[in-house]
């Protein structure tokens, strides 16, 4: 009911029209029910907020909800693709349900653009033409947060990250910046909320720095423990802990630790300031990490039908492939393998008011791809 | 309306709905069909333990599980050409589903051997918290165990073949989901009627007077559990096929919540429970779930009604108490 | 390893072992006297978190919000006994077992649909933020300390109410004998309320506490919730002090898993797969501590045939 008024209603309200007549029908499978809906209403609220300002009336959108199960995701993909007949396909919050839909969607000639989720497998061998990142691949913020402890003057971290691929991508993110020795390395539970016990072995271990991954309420868990628990090792981490979404949830104990993200509230351009300010507005609570990468996935895809048809996949692709679009992070340009080579900024927890946020203190990464494009043919 | 009749008319809608879309050209329906008339194979499963067996599972994600990577190891191993053991004898990865069944049922037969063993030394709430417990050990098991995917899971590009099948064309595969619901539905008819299911049910009814007239309700159960949880394995190794996926949400408990949920909102140890059932929830999530972003609230309020005020399920509803079968 | 690693994830075990044990003793009571089992208990606990991060966020007095947890949770146990549950004391476990279960499917979303979908805010007061010196030099937070004095207190207040006083004696006698008791004019309707309002209560107060440390959001209990049940079939169903055993047990074999199991594995494998293997297992210790229990007695540590 709300999400799809609300999505036919911006394509109806819209007058102009754009150079090309041909409509874009947009399947959108994102997290919008249990624990990580908050990174899918972020996604759907950035890209729904894009289309709106574009004014472009030639995108229908039917949005639909993912539970953060593959299987439903799966479902959802044949849905949109066999009775939908979408064009294009996004939204997808976790590189799991991104790894159940995205190989037979491109197989089956749909565009998928990502908004969130880059795994590996699709940035080397496995890469498509018809698959687009507009996020970063997956292990870019922690390959940035190893070059920023390498600047930062570490030479003896601890890391840790949950036992599953993308945390295992995580650690060897760091690792293959980071040139210092290894004071510990930790593989958690998924899912787990006590980290007693890892803190005690950092404590132990004689570090003198810590990187962590650990998305979502497990890095608001280990936060809150470590701030308490006398460790005050420097920490530094992906964005994804200390994102608008969680910080408020993590609080003090968050604020001075450093993260790493392509993006940032305070990123000085006009497109971004524009994007913060209407988002603010429009749905009453700052843009996050997510917000913004939903917002760019719509205007890239905007700016591909402002020079394509899409029934032309050809042409569509190439239109794409440019990225002729305004960014919210300044510059952005597609590698080889169709994913971004973008700044990748050092960001430090601060408090405004009543809000924690963050602001940017460092560049970690000028220019940055990501180390399977050489792998990928295309 | 008597069950039978019902029965019947369940049986023709599901050979005339996937023919209606077929006509219609809207092939999402007939994978949609399929989807319901799968995880109706795994309810069916469970009715054997749950419905004949009173035996109640909330574990049976593990067998479902079990089933699903059966058919990702073998296949993937397959697709990348790679044995998946060299010594001491060659096992190779295979793309054809009577062999990928074949394991899938023994895999999880033996599962439900030996959770069946430990779990049937106690009874009531322990069983069903055990079975509980050792459905999340898998889970967590497969989460973090990293050779096949781990959380990712494993994707698997093409759908396994069928002999003289098309097993991608959407109406295909649907037949052979269905002649295996029907294969299953009539093993069940079979084992209710059996000097075994006769058996069974005595020992459900009164663990004590089934002891006196010699009957060994352990063993009883041990093989109505196994038989119960080779069909669910089956049916999960038909789940992944048919996502072409799978990953350690097969094993999750709320999985296992919601393959009980499928027998009772048809109707416990009815033979059609679990389709009926199946069909029903897979149509309200359709439905509610585009409805509102809080369909779960509707759900579980629907679901709450029916345990309180429709005993018996839809086809108890329908077709009244009793004529069991 | 050093000793004073060991004694600090020793502690760890104990700290988590006592909020498993609030968790449990409401469900194992809730069994023992009404013969329910009840899948919503880690909704209960939820809702103690979420009402003690939504009075800590507008009065800024973490004790206040305990009490809120305390009183939400025992007011949705309530609730919820009085509206659901009772319908349910005469049906059969998978009556109980689907309704409870649609009990989590409409207080998860229900929470979220008046949370919204962001974690929570909850911290530690300042008072009892920040380590503490342990003799033989253990540096230990002191909120963990502190849970771990409640969780015992607990313990032992729920020891003294069911041995010496007169609810105490008819929640034995409810356990024993529900129509004795019946016959005897105690109100038994309203006893169920209460010891159904008891046990969500603790659960609420659990969530409360570990919200603090942890994050407060929607599909927090049931983990817990499973863990808890883990507790209950290895301290046997119906037995507080089994509750009791039965956490500390799950408590301290969880921490030691994760701390040994991997170091233990490298010993023969190379690192890598040996923080991968050693993790792995870890993460099934418990199931298989409870396996392990079952084939030794498989009514659990204190459990007695009813």
């Amino acid at each position: 009911m709300s999400l799809k008024s609300l999505a036919f209603g911006a394509a109806i309200a819209a007058l102009s029209t754009a150079a090309y007549a041909e409509p874009v029908k947009v399947g959108m499978i994102t997290t919008l029910s249990g624990g990580g809906a908050g990174l899918g209403l972020d996604v759907r609220d950035g890209f729904l907020l894009a289309v709106k300002q574009s004014g472009n009336a030639d995108i229908e959108m039917v949005i639909e909800d993912d539970q953060q199960k593959p299987d439903i995701a799966v479902q959802l993909a044949d849905k949109m693709i066999q009775s939908e007949k979408v064009d294009v396909m996004t939204g997808i919050i976790f590189s799991n349900l991104a790894m159940a839909v995205i190989p037979s969607a491109v197989a089956q000639g749909k565009f998928y653009l990502s908004p969130n989720a880059g795994p590996s497998a699709l940035a080397g061998a496995g890469c498509n033409p018809n698959y687009f990142n507009v996020a970063w691949q997956n292990d870019n913020l922690h390959e940035a947060a190893g070059a920023y402890a390498n600047s930062a003057g570490f030479t003896n971290s601890f890391i840790l990250a949950p036992n599953y691929p993308a945390g295992q991508d995580a650690l060897t993110g760091y690792k293959r910046m980071y040139e210092g020795e290894l004071a510990g390395e930790l593989y958690t539970q998924l899912g787990q909320n006590d980290y007693a016990a890892e803190i005690a072995q950092i404590r132990a271990s004689g570090a003198d720095s810590v990187f962590f991954f650990l998305p979502g309420g497990m890095g608001i868990s280990f936060l809150k423990q470590y701030a308490d628990s006398g460790v005050d090792l420097p920490v530094v981490g992906p964005a994804f802990s200390f994102d608008q979404g969680i910080l408020q949830a993590v609080g003090a104990a968050a604020l001075g630790v450093k993260n790493t993200s392509q993006w940032s509230k305070d990123l000085d351009n006009p497109t971004n300031a524009a994007f913060v300010e209407s988002f603010e507005s429009e749905y009453g609570r700052l843009p996050s990490l997510y917000a913004s990468q939903g917002f760019d996935t719509a205007n890239l895809l905007l700016s591909a039908m402002e020079k394509a048809d899409v029934t032309d996949a050809d042409a569509f692709r190439a239109a794409l492939k440019e990225a002729d679009f305004a960014s919210t992070r300044g510059d952005f340009k597609f590698n080889n393998n169709h994913h971004p080579i973008q700044n990748i900024y050092v960001r430090e927890v601060i408090q405004e008011g009543d809000i924690f946020t963050n602001k940017i203190i460092a560049t970690a990464l000028e220019n940055h791809g990501d180390a399977y494009a050489a792998d990928c043919k295309m | 309306m008597s069950e039978r009749s019902f029965n019947a008319l369940v049986l023709l809608g599901l050979i005339a709905f996937p023919l209606w879309a077929l006509w219609a050209d809207e092939p999402f329906l007939i994978t949609l069909a399929t989807r319901a008339v799968i995880l109706a194979i795994a309810g069916v499963g469970l009715n054997i333990a749950l419905g004949l067996g009173g035996l109640v599972s909330l574990g049976h994600a593990a067998f479902f599980g079990l089933g699903g990577y059966a058919m990702g190891i073998l296949a993937s191993h397959a697709q990348m050409y790679d044995p998946i053991m060299t010594a001491p004898i060659l096992i190779e990865g295979t793309k054809s589903m009577p062999v990928i069944w074949l394991v899938a049922i023994v895999v999880s037969g033996l599962a439900a051997l030996a959770i069946g063993a430990l779990s049937l030394r106690t009874s009531g709430v322990y069983f069903i918290m055990i079975t509980l417990a050792f459905g999340q050990m898998f889970y967590y098991f497969a989460i973090s165990w990293p050779a096949y995917g781990g959380e990712d899971g494993l994707s698997i590009y093409v759908r396994n073949g069928f002999p003289g099948l098309n097993t991608l064309v959407p109406i295909q595969f649907y037949g052979l989901t269905f002649a295996i619901l029907l294969i299953a539905l009539a093993l069940h008819w079979q084992i209710a009627r059996s000097p075994f299911g006769l058996a069974l049910n005595a020992a459900r009814q009164s663990s004590v007077r089934a002891q006196t007239v010699g009957i060994a309700p352990f063993r009883l159960r041990l093989i109505a559990f196994t038989i119960s949880g080779m069909i669910t394995g089956l049916a999960g190794a038909l789940f992944a096929d048919l996502n072409r996926f799978v990953s350690p949400t097969m094993f999750s408990w709320q999985l296992s919540g919601e393959i009980i949920v499928f027998v009772i909102i048809g109707g416990v140890a009815r033979l059609f429970g679990p389709v009926v059932g199946a069909i029903v929830f897979i149509m309200l999530e359709h439905v509610l779930g585009g409805l509102s972003d809080y369909w779960h609230i509707y759900l579980g309020a629907l679901l709450l009604g029916i345990v309180l005020f429709a005993r018996g399920g839809i086809i108890g509803l329908i077709a009244g108490r009793g004529g069991h079968g | 390893m050093s000793l004073i690693l060991l004694a600090e994830q020793v502690l760890n075990g104990l700290q988590f072992g006592v909020m498993l044990f609030l968790m449990a003793a409401g469900l194992t009571l809730v069994f023992g006297v009404m013969g329910l089992i009840n899948l919503a208990h880690g909704s209960l606990y939820m809702i103690g978190a979420f009402a003690a991060a939504a009075v800590a966020g507008a009065t800024g007095s973490f004790l206040l919000a305990l009490v809120a947890a305390l009183a939400a949770a025992a007011a949705a146990g309530a609730l919820v006994e009085r509206f659901v549950i009772r319908r349910l004391y005469d049906r059969d476990h998978l009556d109980q077992v689907l309704a409870t279960f649609a009990l989590i499917l409409i207080f998860s979303e229900g929470t979220r649909w008046v949370f919204g979908s962001f974690p929570l805010y909850l911290n530690i007061p300042a008072w009892l933020s920040g380590p503490v010196m342990l003799p033989g030099g253990i540096q230990y937070p002191m909120y963990r300390l502190a849970l771990i004095g409640v969780g015992l207190a607990v313990a032992l207040g729920l020891y003294l109410l069911i041995n010496h006083t007169r609810l105490g004696v008819r929640i034995r006698a409810g356990a024993a004998d529900r129509e004795m008791i019946a016959a005897l004019g105690v109100d038994i309707s309203r006893l169920y309320t209460v010891v159904f309002a008891l046990g969500a209560a603790l659960a609420g107060l659990a969530g409360a506490l570990v919200g603090a440390i942890q994050s407060v959001q929607v599909g927090m209990g049931e983990p817990v919730l499973i863990l808890a049940f883990v507790v209950i079939v290895i301290g046997g169903i119906g037995s507080i002090k089994g509750a009791l055993v039965g956490a500390l047990l799950v408590g301290v074999t969880d921490t030691m898993g994760g701390l040994l199991l991997p170091p233990l594995f490298a010993l023969f494998m190379e690192p890598s797969a040996a923080a991968t293997a050693g993790s792995a297992l870890a993460s099934m210790g418990i199931y298989l501590l409870m396996a392990a229990v079952l084939v030794w007695r498989p009514l659990g540590l204190f459990g007695v045939r009813t």
